[in-house]
């Protein structure tokens, strides 16, 4: 299964890149696809995550086709 | 009627308002209230002096959310008319970021529902500032102030 993994803001800082297109064996946890893409880079206590633009969390499992984005606490307004 | 706008230039929010007046509203006599609320870009914050600002957004995030906000608010307050504005991009001090204009038929709603619509976007909405500061230094911003005085 095939994921596409959105950055913003200062996590896209962090992690050095925008997106990133993933290919996973098995449905794993928005969390997990974390560490898994980034083993080097640790998760900010802060980060919120989307899955195909609607808010989800951490535990939400993420499915073939899915737009997975995290950022930090959105400031807009 | 409703109208939700991401924009990359600058814009004038009470000309906006006289146009959406004019345009989509015209003829409608069913409104009795009008309330409006502009967020602008100071030139100082956390006592630093800042020079520009740059909005970050999700844009098809960005487009549903509002769209979700407009709606919760309708499904909560009797309101005619929406009309939601957002910059996005560079912005420099004194620019508009945000207008928020709520028509309904008497100010109970329109004042209530304007200000959700407000503190739910702040909340909600997938933007983010990044502020350059005057001595050349880029933070970005971390939280957002309270939303009324007794927070």
């Amino acid at each position: 299964m095939t994921v596409k993994v959105l950055y913003f803001a200062s996590l896209r800082e962090l992690v050095g890149h925008s997106s990133v297109s993933v290919l996973l064996e098995s449905p794993q946890t928005a969390g997990s696809l974390w560490s898994q893409v980034n083993p080097d880079v640790e998760r900010p206590e802060a980060c919120l995550v989307a899955i195909n633009q609607e808010y989800a969390d951490l535990q939400t499992v993420v499915q073939d086709g899915d737009e997975v984005a995290f950022f930090p606490q959105v400031t807009g307004g | 009627m409703r109208q939700i706008l991401i924009l990359e230039q600058s814009f004038d929010p009470w000309q906006q308002i006289i146009e959406f007046q004019a345009q989509d509203l015209q003829g409608l006599t069913n409104y009795g209230a009008t309330a409006t609320f502009v967020g602008t870009m100071r030139d100082m914050n956390e006592g630093d002096d800042v020079s520009e600002m740059i909005l970050e957004h999700y844009p098809a995030m960005t487009e549903k959310q509002l769209q979700a906000i407009v709606d919760e608010a309708e499904s909560r307050w009797p309101i005619q008319h929406t009309l939601l504005t957002h910059r996005v991009g560079v912005i420099s001090p004194s620019d508009p970021i945000v207008l928020v204009a709520v028509w309904s038929a008497h100010r109970a709603a329109a004042f209530e529902a304007c200000r959700f619509l407000m503190e739910d976007l702040k909340h909600k909405a997938p933007f983010w500032k990044q502020e350059k500061l005057l001595s050349g230094e880029k933070r970005w911003v971390s939280g957002n102030t309270p939303g009324t005085t007794e927070d």
